[in-house]
């Protein structure tokens, strides 16, 4: 997502710029015109088959229609919706239980020797590779999804959060102690301010992680969700509802990005201030 | 009036061979500003530290008002070097914080605020964030804070020593000015002879290997500014720079002694 990046910045390569030079975001915004101009000829001129690639117009006509009257019992907000609840409760669990795991793991050493192993052992298995065992103890119904993709954003938060325990600077927790912060205080006022920018670090991670790891679980045992409209799509040959939904999911995605970015902005911004 | 009583105080850190500090006995008491100056590696941090209760001694006894002092506590506040400011918080919010954990209630922990970032100089800077400011007001807004828990003694760890020359000199004034209202005992460390000799009542000069007070002198140059003498006057008395330049040859002495015995 390096476009966001440097979108970021409009003013610095704005203010750069000289003469014939063009700005970082026209240059995006022009590679994303190109390709949709190449997509549009391509198949305006048949030099593509719609059942491989089908026009731009006729997959903004297929929204229209999923959005309207939609696709396989269920509209397309439908799909969406049933996506966005699987990851938002998993979400919401994630935050509510890795935020105090990591911050035990930061600051107790037991807790550390317990959890630290547990989670660095399943953090990189590809969820993927455990859904069968879900599966086989949870069943195919919603438990077992959110419980795949809680497990997938469990371990960014976790670790971020203990990484930003860990790094909160000792001559804060200092001055709060003889200001008389008790531990509990030193925890609350202190050490969970400075570890927020590792925590929305690590909640975007897991968000990433966890989108894709939802899409591709759908793609293998659901009944709705956008994942399930793509392959059951897929396997009627529907092209143009399988390019819909990956482009759908992609501005989800995306737009999942940019919101945790507008948080991260609004909730710490002295990060990257120099104080 | 508080009484910080050091008796014969060690520290040694583990898998050291010779002691950071040995047989420190030391007492601060009200109306003293006491400077510990010395060069680096003299334990003058370990000093600050033990009296502060971050670390413990390995012998002897540090007692305030007769207590033994375990640990950090609001009894005794400290300013640091760098500013420890929280950044999440706004400057009043900053000053106020040792009030809020001591559980008082919001109008009265803002007004005591506002009244000590008055005292600071820093009236009207409340709603700032701490990453506006400047370096000497950010440690404006240390000492704010740090009397604002209202202390028994104010520790100070080379408080100054990041600011440029202009800006510490108007800082040490007003150290002397604040110290002269609240009448609490001050131990400030620094490695600045200027700074040291101009605030301290008790100059108490460190030598390395192992830490220890190689001499004290009770000096007046603080006081006579705090009642209002002016700063530049004292600093050309030749009295302020023979002490200044005892001061120096002290220190320079020591210092060719440990080169020697490196």
């Amino acid at each position: 997502m390096s476009s966001v990046d440097l979108a970021l910045q409009p003013t610095a390569s704005a203010a750069t710029s000289k003469g014939w030079r063009l700005g970082t975001r026209t240059i995006s915004v022009l590679t994303g015109a190109s390709l949709l101009l190449a997509w549009w000829a391509s198949t305006h001129f048949g030099l593509i088959d719609p059942l491989f690639l089908p026009a731009p117009a006729s997959v903004a006509q297929k929204g229209w229609l999923l959005a309207t009257t939609g696709y396989m019992d269920s509209t397309l907000w439908q799909h969406l919706g049933a996506s966005l609840q699987r990851i938002g409760i998993a979400l919401g669990l994630a935050i509510v239980t890795a935020i105090p795991v990591g911050i035990a793991i930061g600051r107790n050493r037991v807790a550390r020797g317990i959890l630290d192993p547990l989670i660095e052992f399943y953090r990189p298995i590809p969820p993927l590779a455990y859904l069968p065992l879900i599966v086989i103890w949870c069943g195919i119904g919603e438990f077992s999804k959110v419980l795949l993709i809680y497990l997938a954003i469990f371990a960014p938060i976790a670790i971020a959060t203990a990484t930003g325990v860990r790094t909160a600077d000792p001559a804060r927790l200092r001055a709060a102690q003889s200001l008389g912060a008790t531990r509990a205080q030193l925890v609350r006022h202190v050490i969970l301010p400075s570890a927020l920018p590792d925590i929305l670090t690590g909640v975007r991670i897991g968000l990433g992680v966890g989108w894709s790891t939802l899409v591709a679980a759908e793609l293998i045992a659901a009944t709705s969700g956008l994942g399930f409209m793509v392959q059951s799509a897929a396997q009627f040959l529907v092209t143009d509802v399988v390019v819909l939904g990956i482009l759908i999911i992609a501005v989800v995605a995306f737009a999942l990005e940019l919101g945790l970015r507008a948080l991260q902005r609004r909730l710490v911004p002295w990060h990257g201030q120099s104080h | 009036m508080a009484h910080l009583e050091l008796d014969r105080v060690s520290a040694q850190y583990p898998g050291a061979s010779v002691p950071v500090l040995q047989d420190i006995s030391l007492h601060l008491g009200p109306g003293q500003l006491t400077v510990a100056l010395g060069p680096s590696g003299s334990g003058k941090t370990s000093l600050l530290n033990l009296i502060a209760g971050f670390v413990p001694p390995t012998a002897g006894s540090i007692r305030l008002d007769g207590e033994p002092v375990q640990g950090p506590g609001a009894d005794r506040g400290v300013v640091f070097q760098d500013d420890v400011l929280l950044p999440w918080q706004n400057v009043l919010q900053n000053v106020a914080f040792g009030l809020a954990l001591a559980g008082a209630g919001r109008p009265m922990r803002e007004a005591r605020a506002e009244e000590l970032l008055g005292l600071v100089g820093l009236a009207r800077f409340g709603e700032r964030r701490v990453w506006e400011l400047s370096g000497g007001q950010k440690q404006r807004v240390g000492l704010a804070r740090a009397l604002a828990a209202d202390p028994r003694v104010l520790l100070m760890d080379e408080p100054f020593g990041a600011l440029d020359a202009f800006t510490r000199e108007q800082m040490q004034e007003l150290l002397l000015n604040v110290w002269r209202r609240t009448a609490k005992p001050v131990f400030l460390i620094t490695h600045d002879i200027e700074e040291a000799v101009f605030l301290a009542t008790e100059l108490i000069l460190l030598a390395p290997n192992p830490g220890r007070i190689v001499e004290r002198l009770s000096l007046d140059f603080g006081r006579r500014y705090a009642d209002g003498e002016p700063a530049r006057a004292i600093k050309s008395d030749p009295r302020f720079i023979e002490t200044r330049e005892h001061v120096l040859s002290r220190v320079f002495s020591q210092r060719s002694v440990t080169q020697e015995a490196i």
